[in-house]
């Protein structure tokens, strides 16, 4: 087979397992579209002042930050640990399949599930509550899309080494990105957390992310949308997570 | 296809290899006979290139696993001690997922029915009993029609007729004309399917030949044992048949390299003088018993 199919063979079954798993769905595609209906239902009309946009124009793009990072770096940590510890990661690796067609699905599914999610979450802004849709920010938002699926499936490879059981996955991967959210302004408007916060939270990837998104979404912005900035803060994690998980990786289990 | 020459292995302080030596030709079912902890899996993980070794020569289809390549992967099968298939994946799906790895696969649906699953083809792997889910494994093994199938430990944890249908899955791999390397700590296994056998203790290879030979087994003596409560009896019997005897507790045993000749002679002073052998029994040393003598185990230990 060629290298297009190959990528393309394990794409397919890395979607079927990812539809069939209700953890999965369920963190990934209902609880981000749970919390949009949740905030934008309870804060939607409510102006941030310091950006001059309504509440549920700033939820938009931070659903779509929650749901992106949910569909990488979480579901690639779990999934991760999960083939590792179970023996199938090892036997995988003594198949042909190069370990790049391996990969390659995989941040397919993550790509494909994350497009999906900003499709969804862009729709339900705009039908419940009128949230334009930024049409001529399009290849910014495609961009920051790349590069964000890129540096979070890196840096969910990179997380599942540290992870030393099945049992332990989810409380480590949630206890690493959920702070975040709250410190980034996904969660609670930037207006309401302190300069001092966001100047720590700008250091790790979330925040950056979040903003490249919100350049993207935010009517005020002129031109393409482009956040080189931030765009390369999110790169460089994903540069060191690519190099942390090909220094350090492990085909076989813990006890193995 | 399996040539090994002084392989040694230590993790830390511990040799689990001492320098084994190994052939295994074309066709044949070899099985690393061993108690837990012995190195079989150590051998077999370096014989499948997911351990470096530090000494010794390993040459498997030509080549050093060490710099195996996607060739060589495809060339070989394998089914891990420990390896949960993807729960959400049905059996078919499971095979059909390996077989896009390989350049010629076998057709998925003779292969599920190949390990009995032909019932079970649609049912999630999730779903299956653990006898179910490792022959799942042993099909992954096989789709890609390797050459050479490494099984560790195959039937471990298998109820006996899960494994009596494994048996059956091994003995088609035979007919298929597949090279089989098995490792097991079950003397029955070994004995049942194996052609040559070699038994592992402490990193080294203590014995290796065919089942009926193992250990000297095939010139073995003989024994031959009953009841004989009678002390004075037992007194004459010992002097009227030649052999070497032994006994305890009213049961006498008789070790003879002619066993025709001795059970005649033996069966003949009873009759003439009216004394009856009970609970007579005739009977070669057992694969077991020229294992636990190998390895230094007690029985049922």
């Amino acid at each position: 087979m060629s290298a297009a199919s190959l990528v393309f063979h394990q794409f397919r079954f890395e979607q079927k397992v990812f539809w069939r798993s209700p953890a999965a769905v369920f963190f990934t595609v209902m609880f981000p579209v749970i919390f949009l209906l949740l905030f934008a239902s309870l804060f939607g009309d409510q102006e941030i002042e310091s950006l001059g946009i309504d509440a549920a124009t700033y939820y938009v793009p931070g659903i779509i930050t929650l749901a992106v990072v949910s569909a990488t770096l979480v579901n690639v940590s779990m999934r991760m640990v999960e083939m590792r510890e179970s023996g199938r990661l090892k036997r995988m690796h003594g198949t042909p399949l190069p370990t790049w067609a391996y990969f390659g699905g995989r941040i397919g599914n993550s790509f494909v599930v994350s497009v999906l999610m900003v499709v969804i979450v862009t729709l339900l802004g705009r039908v419940l509550y009128g949230v334009e849709i930024p049409t001529e920010t399009i290849p910014a938002l495609l961009v920051t899309l790349i590069v964000g699926t890129f540096a979070f499936c890196s840096l969910g490879l990179a997380l599942s080494i540290a992870i030393p059981s099945e049992q332990a996955a989810p409380p480590i991967t949630n206890f690493t990105v959920l702070p975040l959210y709250f410190l980034s302004g996904v969660f609670v408007p930037e207006s309401e957390i302190p300069d001092g916060v966001l100047t720590f939270a700008s250091l790790f990837p979330i925040r950056p992310f979040f903003q490249a998104f919100l350049t993207a979404y935010d009517p005020l912005t002129q031109g393409a949308g482009f956040d080189w900035g931030h765009l390369a803060v999110v790169a460089a994690w994903g540069v060191a997570g690519i190099l942390i998980a090909m220094r350090f990786f492990r085909w076989s289990p813990r006890h193995g | 296809m399996i040539s090994v020459r002084g392989l040694s292995k230590s993790y830390g302080d511990l040799e689990a290899l001492r320098g084994i030596d190994l052939e295994v030709r074309r066709g044949e079912i070899f099985a690393f006979l061993g108690p837990n902890g012995a190195g079989k899996t150590t051998a077999i993980s370096v014989m499948e290139g997911y351990l470096d070794r530090d000494g010794g020569d390993v040459e498997v289809l030509g080549e050093d696993p060490a710099n195996a390549d996607r060739d060589w992967r495809g060339r070989v099968g394998f089914v891990l001690q420990e390896c949960r298939m993807e729960a959400l994946l049905t059996v078919r799906e499971t095979l059909a997922m390996y077989a896009g790895y390989y350049r010629a696969p076998r057709s998925v649906d003779e292969t599920i029915e190949l390990v009995g699953l032909g019932d079970k083809a649609d049912e999630r792997a999730g779903r299956l009993s653990g006898g179910q889910q490792r022959r799942l494994d042993v099909a992954v093994a096989l789709i890609g029609d390797a050459e050479l199938l490494f099984l560790d430990e195959p039937t471990t944890g298998f109820d006996p007729s899960a494994r009596r249908a494994a048996w059956q899955v091994i003995e088609g791999l035979r007919e298929l004309g597949k090279t089989v390397l098995l490792t097991t700590h079950y003397m029955d296994e070994a004995q049942e399917l194996a052609d040559r056998v070699a038994v592992i203790a402490g990193g080294t290879i203590i014995a290796d030949g065919t089942p009926d030979d193992l250990g000297g087994r095939g010139d073995a003596a003989t024994v031959i044992s009953f009841d004989l409560a009678d002390v004075g009896a037992a007194e004459r019997v010992r002097g009227a048949v030649a052999g070497e005897w032994a006994g305890a507790n009213g049961r006498l045993e008789l070790r003879t390299g002619d066993p025709t000749r001795s059970l005649n002679e033996l069966t003949g002073w009873a009759l003439a003088h009216d004394v009856d052998l009970a609970r007579l029994e005739v009977s070669r040393p057992s694969l077991e018993d020229v294992y636990l003598e190998l390895t230094g185990t007690e029985p049922g230990s």
